[in-house]
């Protein structure tokens, strides 16, 4: 069954909240949703980027008091 | 998904070229590209095992990237291998005059590797110094 994870990449920089995103990418299930907390604004626009380059699916974004919640699917 | 080759080589020892290489190789070998890390001069003791020197900064950049929370850049040129297949190889040359042998290094380092390997390897893609 598909899960849903959150990874807090709060208080670190480019690339930090991106590669700890594709860690755990790495060891989720297809299927699986992973909402990444990022406090680093060019994160924010480099997640999603780096998320369609390789072709998976974000599915929402949104900033909330200083924090970019992005969630994402992995799709293969 | 494209993928195009991607040649780091890195010469200095100072904190933000480092920083900048390792986030280069990192980011280019996670979004698919071929990417290969060419380490000599004073950037290579910092890929001694048990290394405990940290590059120095070069300015007011590299001072604030150590009081901030930013990867380490082994860390990230780590992750560049684990995640993103990248290959980093010491230069030959630097590894004869540290007098190390491959042994000596981290173990996500690759084989030595000579600059004509280096050149002929990097010939057909984007090249970047740091």
């Amino acid at each position: 069954m598909a899960e849903r994870k959150i990874v807090d990449a709060k208080n670190t920089f480019c690339p930090g909240p991106l590669m700890e995103l594709i860690g755990q990418m790495k060891m989720a299930e297809i299927g699986d949703e992973l909402e990444i907390l990022s406090t680093d604004k060019g994160s924010a626009n480099d997640i999603p980027e780096w998320i369609n380059k390789v072709g998976h699916e974000v599915l929402d974004s949104f900033e909330e008091e200083g924090v970019w919640h992005i969630t994402v699917k992995k799709t293969k | 998904m494209s993928s195009d080759k991607i040649s780091v080589m890195v010469t200095s020892g100072n904190r933000e070229q480092l920083q900048m290489a390792a986030m280069v190789a990192s980011v280019g070998a996670v979004s698919g590209n071929d990417v290969t890390v060419f380490l000599s001069m004073n950037a290579l003791k910092f890929f001694v095992k048990g290394a405990t020197e940290s590059a120095p900064a070069e300015g007011e950049m590299g001072k604030l990237l150590e009081e901030k929370n930013v990867p380490e850049f082994k860390e990230l040129f780590e992750q560049a291998v684990e995640y993103g297949d990248a290959t980093i190889s010491p230069c030959s040359m630097a590894v004869d005059i540290l007098g190390i042998s491959e042994d000596d290094l981290e173990s996500f380092i690759s084989e030595p590797m000579g600059l004509t390997s280096f050149l002929s390897d990097a010939s057909e893609g984007q090249v970047w110094h740091f």
